[in-house]
This record gives C-alpha cells, structure tokens and sequence, in this order.
C-alpha cells in the first residue's frame, strides 16, 4: 500500500521541475553508498569473527590484514569446546586458558528460557486481569506497575544483590532468575495493551455459554495473541541471553555463570602480551550462535516487533 | 414492550453480575505473582537501596547509619567527579552520534528500500551481548594486529591506541556503543516515519518544497515524539554502560573510562563498600530522573509540532 503511494507521489514532482530530473539520481547515489557503508560497519565485525575463528592464532600475526582465514582450521573451536588437549591448544596458539563452552552454554540455556517462561506466563496472567476484569483498584495497580519502567536497573541490581545473598540463594539458578522472573512492567503493558485491541464478543459467548474466565484465558485469549506473546517470548529471550551486570553479580564465579559472564573471564585469563584471539572469536561466535539462529527464524517478526513496541 | 433486541444485553448484564463478583477473586490471584514479583524485587528494594545509602554497610554485617555521611563523602570524592564526567562524555557522544547515524539511516532506508532483509542485516549487532560486541571490536581495534589499525597504519602511517590512549578511548567506547544500538534505533525511527501519511509529502511537493526542506519542516517535527523517546532511550541506558566498558578497559587507563556503574560495582564487589555504593547509584538515578524530565519538557515528546 505505501509503494503504491509512493508512486503517485512522484508523478506530479516530474513534469513540474524537468530540469531537476538529473539531480534526484545523484542524491538516490549518495544515499545508497550511504547505506552500503552502514550495512558494511554492521555486517563486517560478524564476518571477521568467522574469519578470525578459523585461522591459527600463530599465523594471524603475519598475515593481519588476510581477508580469508589464515591457516584454516577447526583448531580454535576444538579448542573452546573442549575438543582439543592442552599440548594441542597451546602448539595453535591458544594460551592454554580453558573455557568449558559447553557448560555455559548449557547454563545460559536455563537461565534464559527459565526466565522467559516465567516472564510471560506471569505477564499474561497479570495483563488478562489487567484487561479483561473489573475489580476495584484496577488502574491504581497498573499505574503502580508502570511506574516501575522509572526505575533504572542500576538502583535495584545492588540491593537485589544483597537480598539474594541474604536469602542465600547466591551462585543458584533461582537466584539468577527470581528477581526478573515474575515482574515484567513491559511484558504487562506490553500483553495488556494488546488484549484490549481483541474484540470481546467471542469472550461474552462462551460466557454465556458457561466457561469459566479462566477457561476464556487459556481456550480464547492465549490462542488469539500468539503474535504478541512470541514476540515477548523473543525479546525476554534476547536480553536474558545477553544479560551481564546481573549475573556477574549473582554467579560471577561459580558453576552457573551464563555465556557472557564465562566469556568476560576466558578474555581476562588470555595473556595480555599474546592474546588468543581466534579462540576468543570462536567462544564469541559459539554465544552469539543462538541469537544468529532466531534472527534467521525470526528476523522478520522481531524487526516488526521493535517498530510496534516503539510506537506505543 | 421487552422485545428481543433488549433482551439480549439484559441477559448479559444479569450474566455479568456473578461474573463481576467472581472477577475480584480471580484477578487477585492472577496478579499475585506480578506483585510479589513488583514488591519484592522492584519497590523493597528500592526503598531499601534509599536506606543503605544512608548506611555503612560491608554486606557481612549489620548496617550502621551514618546520616549523611555517604552524601558529603560523595561531593568530595575526587573519583566521583571524574567518574561523572567521563559518563556525561560517554552518553553526549552516543546520543549526538547515535541520534544522527539512526536518523540518517530510516529516512534513507525509508526512501530506497522496504526490503525486510535489508532492516534485518541493520538490527543483527542488537542481538549479540555487549560482551561480544566489546570483544570483536577490541580485536579490530587492537593497535598491532586489528584490522582497523592496519588500514589506519596503511593511511596514516601510525597505529592508534584506540582503547588504550586516554583521549581516544571515550569516543572508541562511545561508537562500540552505538554500533550495536544504531541498528534497533534506525528500525524504531523507520516505524514512526512509516505512520507520516505520504500525502504530506505530496502536498509540499505541490508546493514546491525541496527534498531538504521537506524533510526540516515536515518529517523532523512530524518525527519529534518518536526522536524523543529514542534520546531519552539511549541517555538512560548509556549512562549505565557497564558490559562495553568492563570488558574492554576495566575503567583505564587511569580511570578515563571509569564510567560511574562501572566506579560503583568496583566499591560494592571489590571494596565491599555497598553504603556507599548504593549512594552513588541512588546520586544516578536522581541525575536520571531530572535529566529525563527536563528532556521531555525540552522535547514535548507527547505531542508532534502539526496538529
């Protein structure tokens, strides 16, 4: 509908100023080199993690500037997988650090998808009653709720810190989740916002009919908003896995530290005179996988997704 | 006189009576998790962090109250300051960067290509950790062997401590950060210029208005809510930048990138000073508050300048 606009809109520019007809193509040029370089500084830095990931980290030394991959090898990703023995690490490079990727992975995977469970089913709860039922305080509620979006993370990340370490829940998954799990000011606006776009008459029949709210819940408005819950399913997702302040908190030497922190600490123990960078880019490209992964399931709806949250 | 017509709303308000009455059960249990969630993890500890910022506290024992002790320690803590002020150059540079570079690439994405790949491509560094993203750019940017640094040699004849030299590594911090934001604030802008309805721009044609014109008197005020609340995004959250900074610089060299979250997780977890820590972050989020306000004021982001 928009390119259709587009082109009409065009059509009486042309014959009122003929001799301008050459210069729109030069500006149309700039800004197509424009965008090129823009997508060139976005796409480059993934392209050279792959590309430094598979070279031997002694032979990038000669050849920095090598567009391909030096010395192609696996070498770096056996390497931070675990894969390869110490003496093997070393003789590519490796500074003899490990990082066991597997482990973290594995941990990254439950805190993220714990959270996001959690976080939406909690929000969906909340939002259906913040939208659908009438009970005295209502708004008062939800205007409390919102009020937390205010709130910046660095003033509850301390004393959250010391209540988890109180409750002695320090270096647990349920410290790591809890604290986000159940309360989601955006996933409540978020889901609440959309159900009140839903028409009510389906829900007003099968009342009638005799299904109970909870039944209309789970049979009527979880079925029709299942564009918006994956789409906070996939944000919730996104920011857990990449979450670090928190966790660095929380887990930041223990056995339940997600990717991002076990990264942090494999880049802090790689020796400053000689780092192992193709080691360190295959540990980077194995924690940035996943999000690779749902971009190619997901691209379209989480890029449609960020234009409608932002429009609210 | 009761005919069918009315006798089906009075037939849903008698059904709804019950259903009101059982709705106040139902909705307290609903919301039970989101409030225990709200009042645990958000407001206890927020009132809390207000009173242990008022505190001496190490954590492992009890606190002591101090008054404002933490406060005046605050005004004279050399490190502080320097520490703020490095911040205000952090989130300055990212917001006059990251505001024109977002701007500049909807309005060009808008004019040349609806194509979903092309919006796709641009949000891809969104989607990886600050870690990650810290990592790859100190590759590139390392001075003996990073891509960057070769082709920078190759010009210019020297390397570049980008990170390393304390006049450039603000401004390197600020672009690591705005690389990997600029792609979720372009996708955000472009929505808010998909809801200007063409016609606007037809009619200024008509009227023989230039494409630069068009766009200063038409779609930067038309765009001004969603600019609005892109600033007041991107002020609040660079200036609690931690990730970029912590893995790259650790604050260095000599503090030039002490970044205040960065200066207030070293006096919790590595001093065990979480008084005052917590004074320090309760310093920033007063400086949030304010600063978020007076943008909105500055920046009438509720309302568009064509009404």
């Amino acid at each position: 509908m928009t390119t259709t606009l587009a082109q009409t809109t065009h059509a009486p520019a042309l014959p009122a100023q003929p001799p301008q007809r050459r210069k729109p193509p030069i500006g149309k040029m700039l800004a197509w080199v424009y965008l090129i370089l823009f997508l060139a500084v976005t796409i480059f830095p993934f392209y050279w993690i792959l590309r430094t990931a598979l070279s031997n980290n002694y032979a990038l030394i000669d050849h920095p500037s090598s567009l391909l991959p030096v010395d192609l090898t696996l070498g770096p990703f056996e390497r931070v997988l675990g894969l390869a023995t110490r003496e093997q690490a070393v003789a590519e490079g490796g500074s003899g650090a490990t990082i066991q990727l597997g482990l973290y992975l594995r941990n990254s995977i439950i805190y993220a998808t714990t959270l996001t469970v959690l976080v939406v089913f909690c929000s969906l709860l909340a939002a259906y009653a913040f939208a659908r039922l009438y009970w005295r305080g209502r708004d008062v509620v939800f205007g409390i709720f919102l009020s937390a979006l205010m709130i910046p993370g660095i003033m509850t990340l301390l004393p959250n810190f010391v209540l988890i370490h109180d409750l002695g829940l320090s270096n647990t998954f349920a410290g790591l989740i809890l604290p986000g799990a159940l309360f989601s000011a955006f996933g409540i606006f978020f889901l609440r916002q959309f159900m009140l776009g839903l028409p009510t008459e389906i829900e007003d029949a099968a009342l009638i009919d005799g299904l109970g709210r909870l039944q209309l819940l789970f049979r009527i408005t979880v079925p029709m908003s299942q564009g918006p819950l994956t789409t906070l399913s996939l944000l919730t997702f996104i920011s857990a896995w990449n979450d670090y302040f928190w966790p660095l908190m929380i887990a930041g030497n223990s056995d339940v530290r997600p990717l991002t922190v076990a990264l942090g600490v494999f880049q802090q123990a790689s020796p400053q005179t000689q780092p192992d960078f193709a080691g360190l880019m295959a540990a980077a490209l194995v924690a940035a996988f996943p999000m690779l992964v749902l971009f190619m399931l997901f691209g379209r709806r989480i890029v449609d997704s960020i234009g409608f949250t932002g429009l609210r | 006189m009761v005919t069918v017509a009315t006798g089906v709303p009075s037939r849903r308000r008698k059904s709804s009576g019950p259903a009101h009455h059982a709705d106040w059960r139902l909705a307290l249990v609903l919301v039970l998790p989101a409030a225990v969630g709200f009042i645990v993890f958000a407001a206890v500890p927020v009132l809390r962090g207000i009173y242990l910022s008022f505190t001496r506290f190490r954590i492992l024992t009890p606190p002591t109250w101090t008054g404002l002790d933490n406060y005046r320690r605050l005004f004279g803590d050399d490190v502080f300051w320097k520490s703020l002020g490095v911040t205000v150059q952090y989130v300055v540079l990212s917001v006059i960067l990251g505001l024109a570079v977002s701007l500049a690439t909807a309005v060009i994405m808008h004019r040349l290509t609806r194509s979903t790949v092309v919006r796709g491509l641009v949000l891809l560094p969104f989607l990886v950790s600050g870690v990650v993203a810290a990592l790859i750019w100190q590759w590139m940017l390392d001075p003996g062997l990073g891509i960057v640094n070769v082709a920078v040699k190759a010009i210019t004849g020297h390397n570049v401590l980008f990170l390393g030299s304390q006049g450039w590594v603000i401004p390197t911090l600020a672009f690591i950060g705005v690389w990997k934001s600029m792609g979720y604030n372009a996708i955000l802008i472009f929505a808010g210029l998909q809801t200007i309805p063409a016609q606007i721009y037809e009619a200024g044609r008509l009227d023989g208005a230039s494409e630069p014109r068009m766009f200063a008197h038409l779609t930067l005020p038309l765009l001004r809510p969603i600019m609005a609340m892109v600033a007041v995004l991107t002020v609040i959250s660079s200036f609690q930048v931690f990730d970029l900074v912590a893995v790259t610089t650790k604050g260095g060299p000599a503090n030039a990138s002490n970044v205040l979250p960065l200066y207030i997780y070293a006096k919790g977890f590595s001093q065990f000073d979480f008084g005052y820590a917590l004074t320090m972050s309760m310093a920033l989020f007063v400086l949030l508050l304010a600063i978020t306000f007076v943008q909105l004021r500055l920046l009438r982001a509720n309302e568009s300048d064509t009404n």
